[in-house]
């Protein structure tokens, strides 16, 4: 039981990983972590407390460690492999000139950065835009 | 980049244009766009000239290797000049509008008369 409940708060990264406040930090998967392992705890103690009650002194100690390398491996990727991040410190910083560029939209259309800066944001209206926000992301491959 | 699609209005009526750039090609980008409902633009720059040029590739990160974008947000002024800048240290902290809304309404100089 408290196995699953590791498993999941390890397959729920994707889904909590949609809410900005459960991706900046999983806490969410953490917390499933920690009720998985209380529980895996549980099953320990009664395991070997109470053996003629309760079997699984061989089973309960495999979900144990289990549990605990997929916790690592979660950790590992959470603290270490999403934070490898070039440092960029070539990037242009406040108050630079942004590097021009023209590149396809979506629509194969060539579009420079000029034109996104002098034409009206929406169709609905006709005053040119005040700025442009340009998200650099990974891609959806 | 959801975040910024559910808060397209409000950015929208300030003027700022929302503009999504990777190394996805256009047809990826097509379908991702009406897949997920963005409606924003989104540019394709597959050989990483322009991630380069502005020192964001993270070379190898993308599948089988190859190179990608890191994730970075930059505002841009109509004059072409860089307002303010997020370059995230972790991949899963993007910035959020109400950074976005902030910044731009401490711009000193907007489109003046």
């Amino acid at each position: 039981m408290g196995f699953l409940v590791v498993l999941a708060g390890f397959l729920s990264y994707p889904f909590f990983a949609q809410f900005p406040a459960t991706r900046d930090f999983p806490w969410a998967n953490f917390l499933l972590f920690g009720l998985g392992g209380i529980l895996l705890l549980v099953s320990l103690v009664r395991a070997f407390g109470k053996p003629q009650l309760y079997r699984g002194k061989i089973f309960s100690p495999i979900l144990a460690v289990l549990s605990v390398l997929v916790f690592g491996f979660f950790s590992y990727l959470i603290f270490y492999q999403l934070r490898q991040v070039p440092g960029s410190t070539g990037a242009p910083r406040v108050g630079q000139k942004a590097p021009e560029f023209t590149l396809p939209d979506q629509n194969d259309k060539q579009v420079s950065l000029a034109e996104l800066l002098s034409s009206p944001v929406s169709s609905a209206s006709t005053a040119k835009a005040n700025g442009v926000l340009l998200i650099f992301y990974r891609g959806f491959w | 980049m959801r975040s910024f699609q559910s808060r397209l209005s409000e950015l929208e009526s300030r003027g700022i244009r929302v503009v999504a750039l990777s190394v996805d090609p256009p047809e990826t980008n097509r379908r991702h766009r009406q897949k997920l409902g963005f409606t924003y633009t989104f540019l394709s720059d597959p050989k990483a000239k322009i991630i380069r040029s502005y020192d964001l590739l993270h070379a190898g990160a993308g599948p089988k290797g190859a190179n990608v974008a890191r994730p970075a947000e930059f505002l841009i002024d109509s004059s072409g000049t860089i307002h303010w800048v997020n370059l995230t240290e972790n991949i899963a902290v993007r910035a959020r509008p109400e950074q976005v809304l902030k910044a731009f309404d401490e711009m000193p100089a907007k489109a003046g008369p």
